[in-house]
């Protein structure tokens, strides 16, 4: 019984990293209908940001993760990079596929440009201690700290970024791109700045989800990102892409999958299991699991 | 028109037949010559799978307009399979060394056997994943690549080490169809001439009712099945053929290598052979143009080669060098200028016909002087 | 003339729901053979979605469409294309990087009786086929003097041309019943005219009916033999032209009340 919960547990807190990743894949193919590929590299972005500038903010006088900070303007920074120099001059003359295509060739990039940049390199680093250790035990149940504050910022994060796309300007702004992008001209709506702003939320997100991933696994590799971003998209897409609660269940869903394979099956076919449920919920129910099914105009 | 036709059959005929005695008296002449055994013959066996994969893949992506990215799972598949399945036959006692009519009809049988199989998975694979389009076929296809390359890893007999481990317990240099320098010398026709067939077969594909249809679906789906074509079954039909000439390719890749690992065959690695560099050469060479697909191939080879190998690249100074150590970098550099600057890719939808060739460029040229003389209207107008 | 004929096609109660929005509703039909049929209403009265229930491309939420006797609900457009239904669309559709020829010869699905192994050996019967293909497309493509035009790029084409290929492919199909959506829509008086004489032709020619979605009515007055008016996915009115002109019904829909 304590190995169920305990494996629930780590799966809530895999999922959360998962949800918040989504969430950034999610608000981009809402307001663009592009699979980001390189969002997972941002995350990778953002780890090497934040073990930058960790001895930055000791040397302050600050605790360790306070370096997020440095991390989500440098992830918002690429992110909008990326968009502007990549993505906007395709998007305007080519097809969607082409459009995909750049995107796996700027993830490409990314992780190689990494790997050539010398303080970096292709070998992985070791990431320094982010929140206090310890923890507590209820029934036997182990919890530790850095799994209750996952799962905390992690709902609060969503929480936020709900009632922010809900009840603020900038956020009823992409709703209403995602929705029709000639009709959101013609009410007034700035585009292009509406786009590249949801490009710097999402990729401030994936620093957010560096941090609380380097807070378990303290290494940061420049691949770290690709089966970590994967991951996160099948979530995104299980719980129908373009929706923000979609984006959590569908995190939280993938997380206790690849949790409880790991611990009742093999953690070898923990990965084949997650695409499987992918491959099942796409048959079954191709908008996602809160998706609603669009055809397309004829 | 039919005369034409006629001619072009013995124009590619003599050509291929020119091709033939040459490569034979270049093969007796320079048999013996190291260069020639340790470095070209190799190259040639290497050419020849990405040859497949790149033409196999752009018969979805270029023709059939949807995009895949599981395309390595079916060469892993096809090497696989040609690899135990020889394997197989030795313990049986059909060969015992890599020579002999027995040797010849179990790797012809492997290479089938391989296509075959693959093609089989691919049907498998497509039926479901073919429901879906753009984006999520992408996905899902990624997802069934990646499982594919999982479920190898997790046979007892193939194993995550490859082939070297394992009840299979020793490597295919040694026994099964794995072939060392001499061996590679020696049937190098093999490849040459499957590789020949494989591309005869898709251009047959590609002009015939079969090559319309799908033409017809990646520019309009639904205007497609508004005409009478039955979209889903052409669109599986293709998935299969293309996926049965992958399969073969990794029949050749088997071939040409003395271990197996299933790392090779992942969505990305360091290395030249992964799904997202099919896509990368298919992209280059254009979407639409198996001619295309051919060349990039071997540019791409020879540039992955050069920048493994060549002596200029150590000759680099500093930064720059060390972007060439990472191949991968290069190719995204690459494929995102082609995209930004030449979406079609090179050849665009240009396909290279010996028949048709001089006409072609007197065309080209014609087109391009009709260019200049507008450019030059519209500044004399400004 | 037509009221001793079995009708061609035949909808009963045809409706569709989008999420609770009634888009047609009791949507009854009849077309007879050789019959020319209008189908008008205001924008977004549901004239394509009833194209769509026929076509196959939308499931009906009720009733049901008879071709010929035969039921053709859940039938796949492709088909419905075979059972002798074909159709353009609004915004056209061609399949733009494909040669004129080509965008014919992709539509004449029928006649092709060779397979695999025909086309991988090229066989006598793979240029037999072939060769009748190229024929008959040439010879539809005459229909609207497109045959100079076989060899460009359907996307190169000017738009009048692009609208009648599209028709041409419709017609390579071999169909019975022809379904033309806004085939006049972007062009100029002349054209139209000219468009709607071709109509009248190739339906004297293959002996097909017709069944044309317009908005603007003035265009259909002359042509057709009969006339349906849809509103808000109702049939508010169906007969001759001259009475449908008078029908205070449709005045008020097309005027606004």
């Amino acid at each position: 019984m304590s190995t169920f919960i305990q494996t629930l547990i780590v799966g809530l807190r895999l999922g959360s990293i998962y949800a918040l990743v989504a969430l950034g894949y999610t608000m981009v193919y809402g307001i663009i209908r592009l699979i980001n590929f390189a969002h997972g590299d941002f995350i990778m972005v953002g780890g090497y940001t934040m073990i930058f500038t960790i001895p930055l903010a000791l040397a302050m006088g600050l605790p360790a993760w306070t370096s997020v900070v440095f991390a989500i303007l440098c992830c918002a920074l690429v992110g909008m990079t990326t968009e502007l120099v990549a993505y906007r001059p395709i998007r305007k003359k080519g097809t969607s596929m082409t459009a995909l295509i750049t995107a796996i060739a700027v993830s490409m990039l990314l992780e190689n440009l990494a790997q050539a940049i010398p303080a970096i390199g292709p070998n992985p680093v070791v990431a320094s201690q982010i929140f206090s250790t310890g923890g507590f035990s209820i029934a036997g149940v182990t919890m530790e700290w850095t799994t209750v504050s996952t799962i905390v910022i992690s709902a609060v994060v969503m929480v936020v970024l709900y009632q922010f796309t809900q009840k603020t300007k900038l956020g009823r702004a992409m709703r209403c791109v995602s929705e029709d992008k000639e009709a959101s001209i013609l009410m007034g709506i700035n585009v292009n700045r509406t786009i590249v702003l949801t490009f710097a939320i999402g990729s401030g997100l994936s620093a957010v989800a560096a941090l609380m991933y380097m807070a378990q696994y303290p290494k940061v590799y420049t691949t770290m990102g690709m089966m970590l971003g994967l991951k996160a998209f099948v979530a995104a897409v299980l719980g129908g892409i373009g929706i923000i609660p979609g984006a959590m269940l569908g995190g939280l869903i993938i997380g206790l999958v690849e949790s409880f394979t790991t611990s009742y099956v093999s953690s070898s076919m923990a990965d084949t299991f997650v695409f499987l449920i992918l491959i099942i919920v796409l048959i079954i129910k191709p908008a996602g699991i809160l998706g609603k099914n669009v055809g397309e105009k004829v | 028109m039919k005369k034409r036709t006629g001619k072009g059959y013995i124009i590619n005929t003599a050509v291929i037949a020119v091709i033939i005695v040459a490569f034979a008296f270049i093969k007796s002449a320079f048999g013996g010559n190291e260069q020639f055994r340790l470095i070209i013959v190799p190259s040639l066996w290497q050419c020849c799978y990405l040859i497949i994969l790149a033409a196999s893949l752009n018969l979805i992506l270029g023709f059939l307009g949807q995009l895949s990215l599981g395309h390595c799972g079916f060469m892993a598949i096809g090497a696989y399979a040609a690899a135990l399945i020889s394997l197989a036959f030795q313990r049986a006692g059909v060969f015992t060394e890599k020579a002999g009519p027995a040797f010849v009809l179990v790797l012809i049988g492997c290479i089938l056997a391989a296509g075959i199989l693959a093609a089989l998975v691919g049907l498998l694979v497509g039926i479901p994943a073919l429901r879906l389009k753009g984006d999520y076929l992408a996905i899902i296809t990624l997802g069934f690549g990646m499982i594919i390359v999982n479920i190898i890893n997790n046979i007892p007999f193939a194993g995550q080490e490859g082939l070297s481990l394992g009840s299979a317990s020793a490597s295919l240099y040694k026994n099964g169809l794995g072939f060392g320098t001499a061996s590679k010398v020696t049937y190098l026709w093999v490849a040459l001439i499957v590789t020949l067939i494989c591309l005869t077969m898709m251009f047959m594909f590609i002009r015939s009712k079969y090559g319309r249809a799908i033409k017809a679906i990646r520019d309009d789906e639904i205007a497609a099945s508004a005409s009478g074509i039955n979209t889903s079954y052409y669109k599986i039909f293709t998935f299969t053929f293309s996926a049965f000439f992958a399969g073969i390719a990794g029949a050749l890749y088997a071939c040409a290598n003395a271990t197996l690992s299933t790392s090779s065959f992942a969505f990305t690695n360091g290395g030249i052979l992964n799904s997202t560099f099919i896509v990368v050469m298919v992209v280059l060479g254009g979407m639409g143009s198996l001619t295309g697909s051919v060349v990039s191939a071997i540019v791409m080879f020879f540039v992955n080669y050069q920048i493994k190998n060549g002596l200029w690249v150590k000759s680099l100074p500093g930064f720059l060098g060390g972007i060439f150590a990472y191949p991968m970098l290069v190719y995204a550099i690459i494929l995102i200028a082609v995209i930004m600057f030449r979406p079609r890719g090179i050849f665009g939808t240009y396909e290279f016909s010996l028949l048709n060739f001089v006409r072609d460029i007197k065309e080209h040229r014609a087109k391009k002087a009709l260019q200049k003389a507008g450019n030059k209207e519209a500044k004399s107008n400004d | 003339m037509t009221e001793s004929k079995k009708p061609v096609l035949e909808t009963r109660n045809l409706g569709i729901t989008f999420g609770g929005l009634k888009a047609v509703q009791d949507f009854n039909i009849q077309i007879f053979e050789g019959e020319l049929v209008g189908l008008i209403g205001p924008n977004g009265a549901g004239k394509t979605t009833v194209f769509n229930m026929l076509t196959g491309v939308y499931l009906p939420t009720v009733g049901s469409v008879i071709l010929n006797g035969e039921v053709l609900n859940g039938k796949k457009p492709h088909q419905v294309v075979s059972s002798g239904v074909a159709r353009t669309f609004q915004n056209i559709r061609l399949f733009k990087q494909m040669s004129v020829i080509d965008n014919v010869k992709a539509a004449i699905t029928k006649d092709i009786k060779y397979g695999m192994v025909d086309a991988m050996f090229r066989t006598p019967k793979f240029w037999k086929v072939e060769h009748e293909l190229t024929e008959k497309a040439m010879d539809l493509l005459s229909i609207f003097k497109l045959e100079g035009k076989a060899d460009q790029l359907a996307a190169n084409l000017p738009y009048g041309q692009q609208r009648k290929l599209e028709i041409t492919r419709a017609l390579a199909t071999d169909m019975r019943l022809l379904l033309l959506d806004e085939p006049a829509a972007g062009m100029n008086p002349t054209e139209t005219a000219e468009l709607l004489e071709c109509i009248n032709a190739i339906r004297d020619r293959f002996g097909i009916s017709i069944l044309l979605i317009e908005h603007d009515m003035s265009l259909v007055m002359n042509i057709c033999e009969r006339i349906q008016v849809i509103d808000y996915g109702l049939t508010i009115a169906s007969g001759l032209p001259e009475e449908i002109a008078k029908d205070p019904k449709v005045i008020a829909a097309y005027l606004g009340e």
